[in-house]
C-alpha cells in the first residue's frame, strides 16, 4: 500500500482521532485529501 | 482509500464494513452499496511508516497512547482480509 498520490477520505471521530489530524498526516505522505470529517456521537 | 480515526474496535469494524461492503445496519445511504475501498486505521504500521514522524507525533501521538491501537489495527485488517478473500 502506497499513500503517495492516492486520494484519501479521512474519517475521524471526536472520541478518537480528529479528521483534520488524519488529513495532515495523509498530506505529509504525499496523498490528496478529498474528504475530511470528524464524527461526533455524543 | 479511507483512513479511520475511530476509537474502538467495534466502530473501526463498522466504518470499515460500511466503506467496503456497504452499511451493515441497512439504515443509511450506503445500504447495499459495496464501494470496496481499501480501509486502514491511521495508526496502522502501513500508514505510519509513510508519514512525516514529527507531524504524526504532533497530531496523533497522544491519541495513540490512550487508544487500544492493537485492537483497532486488528479490526481494520480483519475487514480488509475478508474483502480480499471474497474477491
Amino acid at each position: 500500500m502506497d499513500l503517495k498520490g492516492k486520494k484519501v477520505i479521512a474519517l475521524g471521530e471526536r472520541d478518537g482521532i480528529q479528521g483534520e489530524s488524519i488529513g495532515k498526516v495523509a498530506i505529509s505522505a504525499g496523498a490528496e485529501v478529498v474528504l475530511e470529517v470528524t464524527h461526533c456521537f455524543v | 482509500m479511507v483512513l479511520l480515526g475511530t476509537p474502538t474496535a467495534d466502530s473501526t469494524e463498522l466504518y470499515a464494513i460500511t466503506m467496503t461492503e456497504g452499511d451493515p445496519s441497512w439504515a443509511g445511504a450506503l445500504a447495499g452499496v459495496a464501494l470496496k475501498l481499501p480501509v486502514y486505521h491511521v495508526t496502522e504500521d502501513e500508514v505510519k511508516s509513510q508519514v512525516d514522524p514529527d507531524i504524526y507525533d504532533e497530531e496523533i501521538g497522544i491519541a495513540e497512547m490512550v487508544l487500544e491501537v492493537d485492537t483497532l489495527k486488528a479490526a481494520a485488517k480483519k475487514v480488509r482480509d475478508r474483502v480480499e478473500d471474497s474477491a
